[in-house]
């Protein structure tokens, strides 16, 4: 039998959301958190730990220190096994934090990028435990693997 | 009803006029747009700047035909629910987003037979003339391919 782990599904809203929500037989094992930066998602995961972290943009300093500090709050109270998240900004400091706290972390990145890796999918590839691109023509040797897509 | 949506980020006053001018000449067609914060006001269209996870949801499921941009989260729920839609990309040149990424999207997702294209305002006006002939493309079901759906469990069991 599989053993149960806590595992933190993360991601900001709109398509990074939805890609997150299409990973869900890879999660309904687990014990599992999710988090966004909008309440309403919560409709969408019925009855699960749901979380909500102020939304980032590369753009403005302050929320993304807001953002940082939310996200550090929400991996210290939950203590999660395994972080996943399919960007942007939000899932990028879930995993960078959770990488410096040694629990083990999956950057899936957003399908939406096509002809490169996210700027934040970059950076995530030094730190992450699993660095996925979902276009097999992005994938590299030192660069990240392709394991299908959220089609 | 055509649903029209330009995601979560920033307004796509382009699509949405272009969409408002066309449904102006076929006034019979119910158009709503999800058209973003700060976005110019339609005139001959309903509209709102934002939804909610839900109603975005309920609107997706009682549209007929989705235009929308180039954002993964329209295409996906467009598979998703089967519904024929139309994209047209985001240009940075234009600050419409801040890379060309819709538009490489875009066009990997016409070559994969995934989605529609309008690559401009023109073509938009076009592909609308002949809605009637837009069918919805090969459906995606609910969850991501199994492949990574494995992959991603037998990660998780390792560690």
């Amino acid at each position: 039998m599989r053993e149960r782990k806590k595992i933190l599904a993360i991601a900001s809203g709109g398509g990074h959301w939805v890609q997150l929500q299409r990973l869900r037989p890879v999660f309904s094992a687990h014990e599992m958190v999710y988090a966004t930066v909008d309440e309403s998602y919560q409709a969408e995961v019925p009855g699960q730990t749901f979380r909500i972290v102020p939304n980032a943009n590369l753009t403005t300093k302050f929320a993304l220190l807001k953002s940082a500090w939310c996200s550090f709050l929400l991996l210290l109270r939950e203590r999660p096994d395994v972080v996943v998240t399919t960007g942007a900004a939000v899932g990028f400091f879930a995993v960078r934090l959770a990488s410096l706290f040694g629990m083990k972390t999956v950057w899936i990145d957003s399908i939406a990028n096509a002809e490169e890796l996210s700027l934040s999918g970059k950076k995530a590839g030094q730190f992450v435990d699993l660095w996925l691109t979902q276009w097999e023509h992005l994938a590299t040797e030192n660069g990240p693997t392709y394991l299908g897509n959220v089609l | 009803m055509i649903f029209v949506t330009v995601g979560t980020e920033l307004p796509f006053d382009r699509l949405v006029m272009a969409v408002d001018q066309w449904a102006g000449q076929h006034p019979g067609v119910e158009v709503f747009a999800q058209i973003g914060e700060g976005a110019s006001s339609p005139r001959n269209i309903q509209y709102s700047p934002f939804l909610s996870a839900t109603e975005f949801t309920r609107r997706f499921q009682e549209a007929d035909t989705i235009i929308a941009h180039a954002g993964m989260g329209s295409i996906l729920s467009a598979l998703r629910y089967e519904k024929p839609i139309i994209v047209m990309p985001r240009k940075a040149s234009l600050g419409e987003q801040r890379n060309e990424h819709q538009l490489a999207t875009a066009r990997r997702l016409l070559k994969l037979g995934k989605i529609s294209v309008s690559f401009d305002e023109t073509e938009l006006a076009q592909q609308l003339d002949l809605l009637d002939a837009l069918v919805p493309k090969e459906g995606i079901g609910p969850f991501a391919s199994s492949e990574l759906i494995t992959g991603l469990q037998n990660f998780i069991e390792r560690v």
